[in-house]
């Protein structure tokens, strides 16, 4: 276990007083199998006693049945658990390894380094606060030491480790170490990467892991095991403003409301003012409640509870900020998207969004480019795949506190949740937030049909119903309407009759008028389904070209052209309205079907028979319609 | 401004954890498994939601061969910290009347654990069930989530597991389906003594060394608990100063021969220990019994 048995201090309540002050240093390795990794894990966990007796016989025997070095113990079947599992196609993933020294406690993280594997290192970094960076020294920089480092910039790792492994292949060459770093170096500075400690070593052999060795007396830095040991820990500089997203709200009794959750950033004490966000509401801190009794101050990453002087109204979701220099608050951001689903990101289409303990509706709007990871290089990109990384512009349906992600990991970054299966598909990293003065044009292109069609869980369409006069259009489309309704759908009827009395009152029965009046009708219909709705269109609409001309205005399968097909004589005999008997006594000018042409659909979408179909039957078969072509589909119901 | 130490941040780390369940789940459990891990996931949740009472009842799946002192501390510890303790009996394993001395570890640990579990889960309709496992028990375990997500047939799905970023865990779940939540991922068995001896938590007595009737069995140290245990010809208990790593089914458990009788005698032998506290667990060692396979099936 732990290196007590090196230097054993003096008695054992030392040590374990000793213990209690051990500060704990999470890392994250980088590289393939080929650069050793494996070798350099399992190195660490064995001479940091890590280890028991059965691991050990177990590596033992292993290393002898299927080691690489010759029956000597081959470290890396200490942690290759993975590449079982890769023959059996299980789960290629993060594994975290422990092992601790006298003064820390170490989690590693521990990902395969090949090019698909971005989703697992972006994972394993989330958490890190430092990455070991390893290259073979025979081959240098690599693409892929240029995506590993690309990724732990973007994951906010400032403290890198260049890890030149294999030095005894290269004869323990200063020459060929110093070559590596240089060129590491200009590469890293346009990462923004500059704390970068270069530490020549072999894994292998041990040469610089946890003890000098003497093959490369030129090299006078810490080896490997005493950087890690000695590096300073964010934690020290302090000054940062208090945040505390809202987790969870005790109330034991009527006596005490208090606010639990992990200190993201700062420190506070009672007294101290707060800002909820995003309400705004102020109060200020009047206990800090742990089991262990109140505390006078607590601290970034420690789990509390706080009560407040005021009774305000805060709830799970919700940030508590320092009210001097409280977080941003946006709902629209410019935020970076790693993507980690195999099925497609696709703009537009809303998920859920959890960033801290707030979790909203969220859908990228715009991608403006993806980032090439081996390149580095921007591209014009549609839509992200599987381990794709994006960057673009996010609209959230409400407002949502936050700091950027290179201020603070825990209020800018986020994970993407599919609405339907409920699976993680895609890690993000809030940039900066929008401002809609800043950016006046975002209404007009960012939110569009299918965002706010998703937001009422169906796709928009146009439903144009036409036929004589007295055919039952507005019947059937007054029966379908009621059964979208019922079903939660939003619609909006256009009828003909009642569209006359307003927007269209100026117009007649001539040819002209006629097209203009479904001109009209036409873009009400697109503007309507623009807003998200199901727009049912109940006119005679009695020539092709306007018809056409309407569809025309939307997108191809949006346009459901519904002929209500009734006998001329029926329709004459129902005549609800006398306006037949009005036309044929000389009345009324331009009537269809009488002294006016009816251009009966050639390819409608739905073909009603009335006289075979009563409406009530119509209204099933066309709702029916309706969500075998996907309209309301059920998959599009909007999910709480 | 001051780092927290290791300690300190494996207890923010866990107690987030629990909230965050608590806080996004509509009827959570915890697994009180009776040994030192859910011990210290015990005072944990004491801590997470103080001042207050932890929100969830404790569950123990009893396989009916745990050690009379395990069953009469988890008594204890419910009343102690007044929480609703629900014990569950496989009644279709007791009817088959399932032995691990006839019927072999193996399809003991299946019927009376595993399937024990899956009962007591649906039966009381939890959607998330706290659970001690540790990231350092086994290789096997490196790579298994924080929020571990079970169809509903508590069938755990390799690779329907959810990546897990920051302090985010995404814990929506589809109908049936539900979640095991695993709050002491990141301790490892030192950082679970250390943390019992800073904290003072209580412990079952069969922790420390004490003279007990033992037998040895193809090199395990058996303790003879109660008049269940066929003897083979020639057995005969003797009393040997041992100690438990582990604690179980005790004709599945071995003791270690030991002298520690208190924390800090333990934590001193664990420092020089040499072998690592699973191997105690003679389940492991059952042919066939892969751990992956029995977490396939349902096993925490």
């Amino acid at each position: 276990m732990a290196a007590l048995a090196a230097t054993a201090p003096v008695t054992l309540a030392e040590y374990l007083a000793a213990q209690s002050r051990k500060e704990l240093l999470r890392f994250i390795t980088c590289g393939s199998v080929d650069d050793g990794k494996s070798t350099l894990i399992g190195r660490l966990l064995y001479e940091a006693r890590a280890l028991f007796e059965d691991q050990l016989s177990a590596l033992e025997s292993d290393s002898k049945r299927i080691g690489t070095q010759n029956g000597e113990l081959d470290f890396a079947l200490l942690v290759d658990g993975l590449s079982a599992e890769r023959e059996q196609g299980i789960t290629i993933d993060v594994a975290y390894r422990f092992f601790a020294t006298e003064r820390r406690k170490y989690i590693v993280a521990d990902t395969p380094g090949h090019e698909q594997y971005t989703r697992n290192m972006v994972t394993g970094a989330s958490s890190a606060e430092l990455a070991i960076i390893l290259i073979d020294a025979r081959k240098g920089v690599l693409t892929q030491t240029r995506r590993h480092s690309y990724l732990v910039a973007l994951l906010g790792i400032r403290r890198v480790v260049l890890a030149i492994n294999k030095m005894d292949l290269v004869d323990y060459s200063e020459a060929r170490c110093a070559a590596i770093e240089a060129e590491y170096r200009q590469f890293a500075a346009q990462l923004g990467l500059s704390d970068i400690t270069c530490i020549p070593l072999s894994a292998l052999r041990g040469d610089n892991v946890i003890k000098a060795g003497s093959a490369m007396p030129w090299y006078r830095g810490p080896c490997l095991l005493e950087y890690l040991d000695t590096v300073p820990l964010a934690g020290g500089a302090g000054g940062e403003p208090f945040r505390m997203a809202v987790q969870w709200v005790s109330r034991p009794n009527q006596e005490f409301r208090g606010f639990a959750g992990v200190i993201a950033a700062g420190s506070v004490r009672p007294g101290d003012a707060l800002v909820a966000l995003p309400s705004g509401r102020r109060s200020t801190v009047a206990r800090i409640v742990t089991a262990d009794g109140d505390l006078e101050q607590a601290h970034s990453g420690q789990s509390v509870t706080l009560t407040l002087q005021d009774e305000i109204d805060i709830s799970r979701g919700d940030l508590l900020a320092a009210a001097d220099a409280p977080a941003g608050v946006a709902d629209q951001f410019e935020a970076t998207v790693v993507w980690m689903s195999d099925e497609p990101l696709l703009t537009g289409r809303p998920y859920l969004l959890k960033c801290g303990t707030a979790t909203v509706s969220a859908s990228l709007v715009r991608l403006h480019h993806k980032v090439d990871v081996n390149t580095l290089e921007q591209q014009p990109a549609n839509e992200l795949r599987l381990n794709e990384i994006g960057v673009g512009q996010l609209s959230l349906d409400q407002p949502l506190a936050f700091d950027p992600y290179e201020v603070n990991r825990d209020t800018g970054g986020f994970i993407l949740i599919d609405r339907l299966n409920n699976s993680t598909v895609a890690a993000g990293l809030l940039q900066r937030g929008l401002q809609r003065s800043e950016n006046v044009h975002w209404q007009a292109l960012d939110v569009n049909q299918d965002n706010r069609a998703a937001q009422k869980g169906q796709r928009a369409c146009v439903l144009w119903f036409t036929g004589l006069s007295g055919a039952g259009k507005s019947t059937i489309a007054n029966l379908v309407e009621k059964q979208l309704y019922a079903l939660g759908r939003h619609t909006y009827l256009l009828d003909g009759d009642n569209v006359r009395h307003g927007l269209n009152c100026d117009l007649g029965f001539t040819n002209a008028d006629r097209v203009e009046n479904i001109r009209r009708v036409g873009e009400v219909a697109r503007l309507m389904a623009d807003a998200g709705l199901i727009v049912l269109v109940s006119f005679i609409s009695p020539f092709r070209s306007e018809r056409q001309m309407a569809r025309a205005l939307m997108p191809p399968g949006e346009f459901l052209e519904i002929f209500i097909d009734t006998d001329l004589a029926d329709a004459e005999q129902r005549d609800p309205k006398g306006l037949y008997r009005k036309a044929r006594a000389g009345q009324l000018r331009n009537f269809t079907g009488i002294d006016s042409p009816y251009e009966a659909p050639e390819h409608a979408e739905i073909h009603i028979r009335t006289a075979d179909v009563p409406p009530a039957e119509a209204a099933d078969l066309i709702v029916a319609a309706l969500r075998s072509a996907g309209i309301i589909d059920r998959d599009w119901v909007f999910l709480p | 401004m001051k780092r927290l130490s290791h300690l300190e941040r494996l207890e923010a780390e866990s107690i987030h954890i629990m909230r965050e369940v608590v806080a996004e789940c509509a009827r959570p459990v915890m697994l009180y498994s009776i040994g030192k891990d859910s011990s210290v996931m015990l005072h944990l949740a004491q801590k997470a939601f103080f001042p207050g009472r932890p929100p969830f009842p404790l569950l123990h799946i009893d396989t009916t061969w745990k050690f009379r002192e395990m069953i009469a501390f988890r008594d204890a510890t419910a009343r102690r910290v007044g929480m609703d303790l629900i014990v569950h009996v496989n009644p279709e394993g007791v009817a088959m009347g399932i032995n691990p001395f006839v019927h072999g570890s193996a399809l003991h640990t299946d019927i009376m654990k595993t399937q024990g579990l899956k009962q007591a889960l649906d039966r009381y309709g939890f959607d998330a069930a706290f659970g001690g496992a540790r990231r350092d028990e086994e290789k096997s375990r490196a790579k298994e989530r924080v929020f571990s997500i079970r169809s509903a047939q508590h069938r755990w799905d390799p690779k329907r597991q959810r990546p897990e970023l920051w302090r985010l865990y995404n814990t929506r779940r589809s109908a049936g389906e539900s979640l095991r939540v695993f709050p002491l991922s990141n301790w490892t068995e030192l950082d679970i003594w250390q943390y019992i001896y800073q904290q003072d938590i209580p412990l079952v007595p069969l922790y420390f060394a004490a003279p007990r009737p033992i037998v040895e069995r193809d090199g395990a140290l058996i303790m003879v608990d109660d008049q269940r245990m066929p003897l083979q010809p020639g057995e005969q208990p003797s009393l040997r100063q041992v100690r438990f790593r582990t604690l179980g089914c005790y004709p599945l458990t071995g003791a270690i021969d030991s002298e520690a009788a208190t924390l800090p005698q333990i934590i001193e032998e664990m420092l020089v220990a040499t072998t690592s506290e699973r191997q105690g667990r003679v389940i492991d060692r059952d042919a066939g019994a892969s751990m992956e396979r029995k977490k396939q099936e349902g096993y925490f």
